[in-house]
C-alpha cells in the first residue's frame, strides 16, 4: 500500500544575488562551490524536474531575485506562484546591505503564500555565513532568527484577519504538530530582540548555511527529509536491516545529491559525539565524487565509486556500498573480519525490501 | 641493531623557514599545511608580529619557523639576531611570494637573502615559493616563474654565484599544489630517499600497481613515490583519499565503546578478543572507480605514515594476494624508519648540516 508518484512543488526565493541557484546547483547538479561563481543572475523562473528517489519529483521554482521579478510574482502572477506550493525556500544574504528592504520583500513573499499555499512550510536559509567571523557567527545567526520570526509572525497575523474566519479553523493535530516543532527547534529563543513574539501560526525552520561548509547539506536533508514518501517504512526497514547486522549506524543517501534520506542508529551508535556527523557524511562522500571524476575524466553527475570498504583495526568497520538503483547506503559496525562479509552479505540480500526506492519509473523484474 | 645511543642524543630536528613580504602568504600556508585550516578561512587571520614556531612530530620531527614579513633579519637596526641559531640546524629556506601583486621587491629582498647565506650557509637549500596562482592562466604563471628565474640568476650571477641551490614551485593554499611543494622541499630532508622510492617501486611491480605513494597522514605530503613519472593527478586522488579516511576515522572511531559492547561482541558465537576478531590491527581501506574498475587501497605503516596505491584495472579480486605483499614492503618501510631514524641526525650523505641539540 506504497504511495504514488508524489510531485512536489518547491519555491525557491530570495534576492538577487543570494545564492539559490548556487545552492540548486550543488545539490543537485554536482557543482562544485567555486564553479557557482560563473552562474548569471536568474532571469524570471528556472523550474526544474529533480528526480529524487524515483517516486518523488520535486519541482523546483527557481526564482530570479531581481526587483522588477519579484513584483512580477507578487502582482500578475501572484496566484500562478504561489498556488499549490509544499515548500517555500527563502534565502537571505547575511552580508546584504539593505536588511529592512529584504525583510520587507520576504514579508510580502510570506503573505501571498499564506493566502494561497496555507500549509506550505517554511525554510529560511541565512546564507553566506563563511563571511562572518567564525566566532559571531552563532550570534549574528541568533539575532537574524529573532528578526525574521517576529516579521513571519506580523505577516501571518495580518494575512489572518483578513481571511474568513472559517480559513483559520485548524486540526487539533496541525497544532501538536506545531508545538513539537517548536521544542525540536529550541535554539530559537520564544522572545528576539525587540519583544514577545507572536504564535506563528506555520510550519517553519531557520538555518545557517554556506557553501563552503557542510552546513548547506544540513539545511537541505531537512527540506527533502519530509517530502520523502513512505518515510516511516523505509525507517523501519533500516531498524530491521541494523539489528540484524550488528550495526552501530545505517546512513541511506540518495545517489546524486548524497544527501542522507533517512538514517538509524543503535544505541551504542547514539554516544557519538559529532551531532553533526550527517551532513558531514554527504559532504566528504560528495567531495569524493568530485575527485574521482577529475580524475578519471567522466561526467561529474556520473555514477563515480561502487565499493568502498575500510577497516580501521580492531577499533570499527565501514562499508560504503551502492544500494538501490537510487541509492547508496554507509553502515558503520564494530570490527572483525566475518562479522564484516557476513553484514556485506546481508546488506546484499536486503536490497529487494527497498526496491520501491526506486519506484514506479524503473521497472524491477517481473515478480 | 641496537642503535648507537650517542647518536640519539645530538638528534637535530631540520628546520623550514618561512619568509617573504607581509601578506604574501606564509602564515596562511603553514595553517593550511600543517594546521588543516580551511583555506577559506585564512582570510580572518591576523598580521603574525613574532616569529611563530611550530614543532612537528612525524615520520621524522621538524621545526617550521613562520618569519613576519616587516622583520628584515640582514638589516635591522634594532636587534641583531643571532644567525647561526637560525640557519644552523636548517634543512631549508622557503621565500614566499605573492604572485598576484607586484614582486619586484620581493624579489629583491630574496636576492639579498641568498647573497647573505651563500657566504655563511651555502647548503641551505631554497625554496621559491611563487605563491596564489589561484586564478591565473596557466601562460601567465609560467610567465612569473620565468621573470623571477632570471632576475634571481642575473643577480646572483653578477655576484660571481653559480649553481645556488635555488628552486622553484607555482603554488597556492586553494589546491593541491602547495602540498605538492611542500613534498618536494622535505624529500629532499630524508637521509636515504632513494631506498624508500626502490621499496615502492618494486612494491609496485609485484602488484601491478600504476603508482603508489607513501604520505605523512597529518600534512598530506607525500615522502616518497615510486619511479613511474611524476603525475599531479594521481598525486591528488590519493591525497584525497587519506582525507576521506581522516574524515571517518575521526567521525567514527573517536569516541570510546562501552565495556557492555565489546562484552556482547566477544561472547557467543564469537569467542575472542575484537583484536583477534580484525584481521589487522593498522586501518586498511580500498576502493573500486567506477570507470575502469581501478581500486585505490591505503594501508596504515605507522603512527604517522600511510601507503595509498592506485592499482591497474580489475584487480580488485586479487585483494588477498596483493594484501600480503602490502604487508611485506610495510614491514620493510616500518624496518626503513626505525633504523634511519637516529641515522638522519649524522645526515653526512646527504649535505644536510648536522647542528647541536636543539632545545625546545
Ligand atoms: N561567500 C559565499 N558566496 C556565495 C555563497 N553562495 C553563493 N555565493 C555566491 O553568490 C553569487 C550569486 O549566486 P547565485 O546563486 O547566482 O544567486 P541567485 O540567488 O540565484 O541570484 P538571482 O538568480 O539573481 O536571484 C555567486 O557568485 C556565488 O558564488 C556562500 O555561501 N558564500
Ligand atoms: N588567492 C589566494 N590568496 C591567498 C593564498 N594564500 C594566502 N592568501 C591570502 O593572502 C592573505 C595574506 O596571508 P597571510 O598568511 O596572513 O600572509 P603573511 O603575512 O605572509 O603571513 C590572506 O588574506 C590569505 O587568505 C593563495 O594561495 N591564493
Ligand atoms: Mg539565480
Amino acid at each position: 500500500q506504497l504511495k504514488k508518484v508524489k510531485k512536489q512543488k518547491v519555491l525557491l526565493m530570495g534576492k538577487s544575488g543570494s545564492g539559490k541557484s548556487s545552492m540548486r546547483s550543488i545539490i543537485f547538479s554536482n557543482y562544485l562551490a567555486r564553479d557557482t561563481r560563473r552562474l548569471g543572475a536568474t532571469i524570471d523562473i528556472d523550474l526544474s524536474h529533480v528526480k529524487f528517489l524515483g517516486n518523488l519529483t520535486l519541482n523546483l521554482w527557481d526564482c530570479g531575485g531581481q526587483e522588477a521579478f519579484m513584483e512580477n510574482y507578487l502582482s500578475q502572477q501572484r496566484a500562478h506562484v504561489f498556488s499549490n506550493v509544499g515548500v517555500l525556500i527563502y534565502v537571505f544574504d547575511i552580508e546584504s546591505r539593505d536588511v529592512e528592504r529584504d525583510l520587507a520583500t520576504y514579508v510580502n513573499i510570506i503573505s501571498a503564500l499564506v493566502q494561497y499555499s496555507r500549509e506550505a512550510k517554511v525554510f529560511v536559509l541565512i546564507h553566506k555565513m563563511d563571511l562572518i567571523q567564525p566566532m559571531t557567527r552563532e550570534d549574528v545567526f541568533d539575532h537574524r532568527v529573532g528578526v525574521i520570526r517576529r516579521k513571519t509572525a506580523e505577516a501571518v497575523a495580518i494575512v489572518r484577519k483578513h481571511k474568513p474566519e472559517h480559513q483559520l479553523q485548524q486540526h487539533p493535530q496541525y497544532y501538536q504538530q506545531q508545538h513539537h516543532h517548536q521544542q525540536q527547534q529550541q535554539q530559537f529563543p520564544p522572545g528576539g530582540p525587540g519583544g514577545t513574539i507572536p504564535d506563528i501560526d506555520m510550519d517553519m525552520q531557520l538555518f545557517a548555511t554556506s557553501i563552503w561548509d557542510q552546513s548547506l547539506y544540513k539545511a537541505w536533508a531537512s527540506i527533502i527529509h519530509d517530502l520523502v514518501p513512505n518515510l516511516s517504512v523505509i525507517e523501519m526497514q533500516l531498524a530491521s536491516l541494523g539489528v540484524a547486522i550488528d550495526a552501530d549506524e545505517i546512513l541511506l543517501f540518495e545517489r546524486t545529491s548524497f544527501l542522507v534520506v533517512s538514517k538509524w542508529t543503535s544505541r551504542e551508535g547514539e554516544r557519538n559525539p559529532y551531532g553533526d556527523r550527517f551532513e558531514r557524511m554527504s559532504n566528504i562522500l560528495k567531495s569524493w565524487k568530485h575527485t574521482c571524476a577529475k580524475f578519471t575524466g567522466t561526467p561529474r553527475n556520473a555514477e563515480q565509486f561502487s565499493d568502498f570498504e575500510y577497516k580501521m583495526g580492531a577499533n570499527f568497520s565501514i562499508f560504503v556500498t551502492k544500494f538501490t538503483t537510487n541509492t547508496y547506503i554507509l553502515v558503520c559496525m564494530p570490527p572483525g573480519e566475518a562479522r564484516f562479509n557476513s553484514a556485506k552479505l546481508n546488506v546484499g540480500a536486503a536490497r529487494p525490501w527497498f526496491k520501491f526506492l526506486d519506484g514506479p519509473a524503473v521497472p524491477g523484474p517481473a515478480s | 641493531k641496537v642503535p648507537d645511543p650517542t647518536t640519539t642524543q645530538t638528534k637535530g630536528k631540520p628546520r623550514l623557514l618561512l619568509m617573504g613580504q607581509r601578506r604574501s602568504g606564509k602564515s596562511s600556508i603553514s595553517s593550511v599545511v600543517f594546521h588543516k585550516l580551511p583555506p577559506s578561512e585564512t582570510l580572518f587571520l591576523e598580521s603574525t608580529a613574532r616569529i611563530q614556531k611550530d614543532s612537528l612530530n612525524s615520520f621524522m620531527e621538524f621545526q617550521v619557523w613562520d618569519f613576519p614579513g616587516q622583520i628584515d633579519i640582514f638589516d635591522n637596526p634594532n636587534f641583531t639576531f643571532d644567525m647561526d641559531a637560525i640557519f644552523g640546524e636548517i634543512g631549508a629556506l622557503i621565500w614566499v611570494i605573492d604572485a598576484q601583486d607586484d614582486y619586484l621587491e620581493a624579489v629583491a629582498r630574496l636576492n639579498a637573502t641568498i647573497l647573505h647565506l651563500q657566504r655563511g650557509y651555502p647548503h641551505i637549500n631554497i625554496e621559491v615559493f611563487i605563491h596564489k596562482v589561484d586564478g591565473l592562466s596557466d601562460d601567465y604563471k609560467l610567465d612569473i616563474q620565468r621573470d623571477v628565474t632570471i632576475r634571481i640568476q642575473d643577480e646572483l650571477s653578477d655576484q660571481g654565484i653559480e649553481n645556488a641551490p635555488v628552486n622553484f614551485h607555482l603554488t597556492s593554499i586553494y589546491n593541491h599544489s602547495i602540498f605538492e611543494a611542500f613534498s618536494k622541499v622535505i624529500q629532499k630532508l630524508i637521509p636515504r630517499l632513494g631506498q624508500l622510492e626502490a621499496m615502492l617501486t618494486n612494491l609496485c611491480r609485484t602488484c601491478r600497481f600504476e603508482k603508489a605513494y607513501l604520505f605523512d597522514v597529518n600534512t598530506k605530503i607525500y615522502i616518497a613515490t615510486d619511479s613511474t613519472p611524476e603525475d599531479m593527478a594521481s598525486y591528488e586522488i590519493c591525497s584525497d583519499y587519506v582525507d576521506v579516511i581522516i574524515d571517518f576515522t575521526e567521525v567514527y572511531g573517536s569516541w570510546q565503546r562501552t565495556q557492555k559492547w565489546r562484552d556482547r561482541l566477544e561472547g557467543e558465537p564469537w569467542n575472542q578478543p575484537l583484536e583477534d576478531q580484525a584481521a589487522c590491527e593498522w586501518a586498511e581501506s580500498g576502493m573500486v572507480l567506477t570507470d575502469a574498475q581501478r581500486p585505490i587501497m591505503l594501508r596504515e605503516v605507522d603512527r604517522f605514515l600511510a601507503l595509498v596505491a592506485i592499482m591497474k584495472e580489475g584487480s580488485y579480486d586479487k585483494m588477498p594476494q596483493i594484501n600480503m605483499n602490502v604487508d611485506v614492503v610495510v614491514k620493510g618501510l616500518t624496518e626503513f624508519f626505525e633504523i634511519t631514524k637516529p641515522k638522519e641526525t649524522r645526515v653526512t650523505d646527504k649535505g644536510v648540516p648536522s647542528g647541536g641539540v636543539i632545545q625546545t
